[in-house]
């Protein structure tokens, strides 16, 4: 195992206590919640740059941090790679000194000559010279990033890498920084609060709410299949109703005051369902229609959930139409599909909804602790 | 005209400013990354001699330094060395007198400095040592430097606590501002306001100095991102 992380610290208003591993050597694994909630407050404790008031962190065979044997080396003595989210380069020193200083090496000499090898590799040759306040966002980060590298790290902690840029340039750092994971030869840990980086860039997800961590998944399982309220929410799930089993894979939603049901094992109390905007399909109402069916339904086909709902209102979002439909209970549903197609229904004042019974995610609230 | 007392303040000032320099760097330190409470008690004591006129300074300094006083006998018994009276008496007044301001320059510097960059530091097996001289110091080379150039002028130009512990002793302990005084004193009225133009010559310069440091690095510390 390459990381163990099960840490408790109480900060101002909520207890941190995340538990979370990195099993393989290349895992790339996601802290992902709202701002605030703890990500980087763990990621400061797993660098020695903060004191949790007990747990453990061991990374290989090393222990870095150990409540019981009274165990807590200096961040000096980690070996963990800091991506700050601001990059903390050193503003008096030129990119190839900030680089070398971090840099191993028995010598000067080598230690220069492995600073110019990593600079070289984050294509940032011809800039030694220079002062980090006059590189570009994108160039302030590979310098940073060649720094961590010198360094020889174990593990790479990334703190947020993208939200100092500009939304145009972070596509093209997105690519590097998945090459440059890729080339690692350790672990890592990405803390965001953008799903989407995540999904593209991780292997794994641990979600925080409000200090609390919860089991890992795996980035298609999270997306895919979140097993509770707040993990859904956080994967992007936009609607969400309080609901009562009242059958075996059959659940009641209160807000939406429809019935649906679900092919997904539902294992664990069942507190709320999840519907993804995207998952769901219209057709105007009064037509007869040929309900779909997943392949991976359980459900006998025919049984696909079908409700009839009004068209609240429709807003045009950049490159697809969300339509807030309104179900029998009066609770809303967000809808999201290709503005073509729902031109092609033909701007309907009612229609019936279709919820694959794959869709339905059953899932549980976790109570924080008080 | 006899430059001793412009010599005896320059000197003065030089070495007041040195002293000034690194205790008030390391008390700066210290304070900015102290917890509150005892951030907030000792920020009171070091600064009180800003606001202290300086003749109460002097007095302090006269009761615990005195000929006859513990500390001053016990320096005359050990080493034979007179702490009033003297040209070196004068630092002993003026270090006291103008360490607020290079301590809260300093200070000033050190509570804006990025702590990340220490981190930052930390992660890269860097020592709290190498962290300290080679970003720290460097970052907050601004507020130090202007720390330090204040603390000279204010040195310089130290009449009352200087005038109580060192006295006016023509071509021993005169210092430019006592000089003036004693001038004006006598009736000297033509050379008094030849050393009133040597002070106001020295006082520009240093400010000059002041504001060219100020645009200069400025620059260079922006930060990165």
């Amino acid at each position: 195992m390459a990381l163990v992380v099960d840490i408790t610290k109480a900060l101002s208003d909520f207890t941190l206590r995340v538990s979370f591993t990195v099993e393989s050597s290349h895992e790339v694994v996601a802290l992902l919640g709202a701002s605030g909630c703890g990500k980087s407050m763990t990621l400061k404790c797993i660098a020695g740059i903060e004191r949790p008031d007990c747990g453990r962190i061991v990374l290989g065979d090393r222990v870095l941090f150990d409540s019981e044997r009274r165990v807590d080396l200096p961040p000096q003595r980690r070996r963990v790679g800091y991506l700050f989210q601001s990059y903390a380069l050193f503003p008096t020193m030129t990119v190839l000194e900030n680089v070398a200083c971090g840099a191993v090496g028995a010598s000067k000499g080598e230690r220069l000559a492995r600073a110019r090898r990593e600079l070289a590799a984050m294509r940032l040759t011809g800039l030694e010279g220079r002062r980090p306040s006059s590189l570009s966002g994108g160039q302030q980060q590979r310098c940073a990033m060649a720094r961590i590298l010198a360094s020889d790290p174990e593990l790479l902690l990334l703190d947020e890498p993208f939200s100092a840029l500009d939304e145009y340039l972070r596509w093209q750092l997105e690519l590097e920084l998945a090459d440059t994971l890729k080339g690692f030869a350790g672990g890592a840990v990405y803390v965001s609060h953008n799903r989407d980086e995540v999904f593209r860039l991780c292997d794994t997800v641990c979600t925080i709410t409000r200090g609390r961590s919860e089991p890992k998944a795996t980035v298609k399982e999270f997306f895919s299949r979140p097993r509770s309220l707040s993990a859904a929410l956080i994967s992007g799930c936009k609607n969400v109703s309080r609901a009562r089993q009242v059958g075996p894979d059959a659940f009641a939603c209160e807000e939406w005051g429809i019935t649906l049901r679900t092919s997904l094992p539902c294992d664990g109390p069942v507190t709320h369902v999840g519907l993804r905007a995207h998952y769901l399909d219209v057709a105007p109402a009064g037509e007869r229609v040929q309900v779909p069916t997943g392949e991976r339904t359980q459900a006998p086909a025919g049984e696909a959930n079908c409700v009839s709902c009004a068209v609240d209102r429709v807003i045009e979002s950049t490159f697809s139409t969300i339509v807030m439909l309104r179900t029998p209970a009066g609770g809303l549903l967000r809808h999201e599909l290709d503005k073509d197609r729902w031109r092609s229904l033909g701007r309907p004042a009612n229609v019936l909804v279709l919820v694959r019974p794959e869709h339905v995610m059953p899932l549980s609230e976790v109570v924080p602790d008080a | 005209m006899d430059w001793y007392p412009l010599l005896n303040s320059l000197r003065i000032a030089a070495l007041s400013t040195a002293v000034v320099y690194a205790v008030g760097i390391g008390l700066a330190n210290v304070v900015a990354r102290a917890p509150r409470l005892v951030k907030g008690a000792l920020d009171v004591v070091l600064t009180l001699p800003l606001v202290l006129p300086p003749t109460v300074v002097g007095y302090l300094l006269l009761i615990v330094l005195g000929p006859r006083r513990p500390v001053g006998a016990w320096f005359m018994d050990a080493f034979g060395v007179r702490l009033t009276m003297t040209w070196y008496s004068a630092i002993l007044a003026t270090v006291v007198v103008s360490f607020p301001l290079m301590y809260r320059t300093a200070r000033g510097a050190f509570e804006a400095f990025d702590e990340t960059l220490s981190q930052a530091g930390r992660t890269l097996g860097k020592s709290e040592t190498w962290i300290f001289w080679r970003v720290k110091m460097p970052c907050c080379r601004q507020g130090i430097v202007a720390g330090a150039v204040l603390a000279f002028a204010r040195a310089l130009g130290e009449y009352g606590a200087t005038s109580m512990i060192a006295g006016y002793t023509p071509g021993i302990t005169a210092t430019v501002s006592t000089t003036v005084y004693q001038l004006w004193r006598t009736g000297d009225d033509a050379l008094a306001l030849r050393w009133v133009l040597v002070n106001l010559a020295i006082s520009s310069v240093v400010l000059l100095a002041l504001n060219y440091l100020n645009a200069r690095v400025r620059p260079a510390q922006r930060g990165a991102v």
